[in-house]
């Protein structure tokens, strides 16, 4: 199976902890015409990464970074869960069952149903553990 | 005791001038003849022994900068034998190498000795109980202050720096007449009093601090004296000249410098010329018998004021004024002296840090707070929380064992610093004294 088309890359940018950080980040991307699809924060004390989804990473990439941004990609994989009690369970159980680390995650509840952004240790091994049993990882092609 | 050494202290003017002339000569010969170091200064600026005939002739010596101790790290300077010398303190250079001191014993005697004149003058002697909350170990406070007290047969209590809930209740009972610590820090002791239901005034027998180490104002001397129920002291010194040596007598009109110990001039930084009497410069000092580490002319960087009158106490030695500034960007925290140079040298070694810093200097209750902002590298930047925090601790490691200051690391976004053109201000300072 090619593994490449389900690695999606979402961008991660560094933040300082005060009002009006992910205002900027949010702003230059809405003038650059790029959708956020999905997006989280981290903080630590003082700091954070904001961490999202977007349709043009690159474009995103370049924005950010041009206006002083550091910026990342990562790559992540995003599955679909069903959209009732247990839905989580039964993804986090084939990757703890096939000793995959979940680094951090986080999902989000649209039209298609419920999604589950993934950022693990093992990324291919992930990906081939997670379709082996049945549940539907979303291709890069659907983000961007 | 009104005075520890009467025939010195209150020694006639022209006296004591005709003494300090002698010192010198026999310093300057001793170090033409002896120390490498001096003999080549001495020669740069065409000077010899012979031509130093009046104590004005000073002025026609060479120079000595701090610096000229980190070129000759860490004891290329020194003229006494390893076997002659009887302890070194170490003090924070302006880049990555210390200071290093060394004293032989008739050093130590000689720093001693100026610190049993000091506190006799403000009244101290046997029967008091004088607690040392001053660093014990490389910095010179605590083991100088130590011995100056036991000299005068003052009973010592060794507390150091900390536990400072300890120190209050050692205060109260042992009896602790007076506290020689950082201004900052007897305010903080004040402050955990308070909290702990302990009134100074009331509870405790202290009625003196002998504060130095940092700058501090006459506003805060009247807050504490007013507040605690003290009389509170200046004593000033730095690691260069032995340590702390130097305090105000009672009348509060500045500190005593013993000229039989030290040749005072207040030099323009500028032109590096002796000022008009009275007039504002750098504090510059000749320590007179030094052996281990002789110190001629040396600039400390204090900006203050000389007064040769004679003191109302009866002390004839000129009296110096409170420190009013540095003429370099020298920061002391919690009575740390930090060159923003040796904060840089050490960010350097550390290859996730970016080009741009600041240090934001601020009171958080009575304490010093050093604040390092610094700049993340581009290629450095990780997604992972746990990797910056890691980022993060490093440098605090770094900065700590180099600067011996605790400060707090923060990340900022890279373009987020002021850019300066030419000499960048990388300090904020936010305490007002």
């Amino acid at each position: 199976m090619d593994v490449k088309k389900y690695v999606i890359k979402q961008i991660s940018v560094f933040s300082e902890n005060r009002p009006g950080r992910l205002a900027a980040i949010a702003h230059a991307l809405g003038e650059e015409k790029v959708n956020i699809l999905a997006f989280s924060i981290a903080e630590a004390n003082g700091f954070g990464v904001v961490r999202a989804l977007v349709d043009q990473p690159e474009r995103a990439y370049k924005k950010l970074s041009s206006i002083g941004f550091n910026v990342a990609f990562t790559d992540v994989i995003a599955v679909h869960m069903q959209d009732r009690p247990g839905g989580l369970y039964e993804i986090a159980k084939i990757l703890g069952d096939a000793n995959i680390n979940i680094e951090y995650s986080y999902a989000y509840s649209g039209k298609e149903g419920a999604v589950l952004i993934l950022r693990v240790d093992q990324v291919v091994d992930a990906i081939e553990k997670i379709s082996k049993t049945g549940a539907t990882l979303i291709e890069s092609s659907v983000f961007h | 005791m009104k005075c520890w050494d009467p025939r010195i202290e209150e020694m006639p003017k022209e006296e004591l001038q005709q003494m300090q002339y002698r010192l010198l000569k026999s310093l300057v010969y001793r170090l033409y003849s002896f120390s490498p170091f001096y003999h080549d200064r001495m020669k740069e600026q065409n000077v010899h022994p012979d031509d130093i005939r009046t104590l004005p002739d000073v002025k026609k010596l060479p120079f000595m900068f701090k610096r000229d101790l980190r070129d000759n790290y860490p004891d290329k300077i020194f003229t006494a034998t390893k076997d002659d010398l009887v302890r070194y303190h170490v003090s924070s250079g302006t880049t990555g190498k210390p200071t290093v001191v060394g004293y032989t014993q008739n050093d130590l005697d000689n720093w001693t000795a100026s610190l049993a004149r000091a506190l006799t003058s403000l009244g101290l002697g046997r029967g008091d109980v004088i607690q040392v909350s001053y660093g014990y170990g490389l910095f010179t406070g605590g083991l100088g202050l130590h011995y100056g007290a036991e000299r005068i047969g003052a009973t010592v209590l060794p507390t150091s720096v900390g536990n400072t809930e300890r120190q209050i209740e050692l205060m109260q009972d042992l009896g602790a007449t007076a506290i020689a610590c950082t201004p900052s820090y007897l305010l903080h002791i004040g402050e955990v009093a308070e909290k702990m239901g302990v009134d100074i005034q009331k509870d405790t027998k202290l009625r003196t601090g002998i504060l130095g180490a940092e700058p501090w104002t006459e506003r805060m001397r009247i807050r504490m004296e007013k507040w605690l129920g003290i009389k509170a002291y200046d004593i000033y010194g730095t690691s260069e000249l032995s340590g702390p040596m130097f305090t105000e007598c009672t009348e509060q009109k500045g500190f005593h410098v013993w000229s039989d110990i030290a040749l005072v001039e207040i030099i323009d930084p500028k032109s590096g010329e002796q000022v008009d009497s009275g007039e504002k410069g750098e504090l510059t000092m000749t320590i007179l018998q030094k052996e281990a580490l002789p110190m001629i002319r040396f600039r400390i960087g204090d900006i203050t004021t000389v007064n040769e009158e004679v003191c109302a106490c009866g002390r004839t030695h000129p009296r110096v004024d409170r420190i009013q500034g540095r003429v370099d960007d020298m920061l002391i925290i919690r009575g740390i002296n930090v060159f923003p140079s040796q904060v840089e040298f050490a960010l350097m070694t550390i290859p996730e840090v970016g080009q741009h810093f600041q240090i934001v200097v601020d009171r958080k209750g009575a304490l010093d707070d050093m604040l390092v902002r610094v700049e993340l590298n581009k290629e450095s930047f990780s997604d992972k929380i746990t990797d910056l925090m890691l980022v993060r601790q490093k440098i605090e490691h770094k900065v700590r064992n180099s600067l011996n200051v605790n400060a707090t690391v923060e990340l900022v976004e890279p373009g987020s610093l002021p850019r300066y053109e030419g000499k960048s201000k990388r300090v904020v300072d936010r305490r007002s004294l």
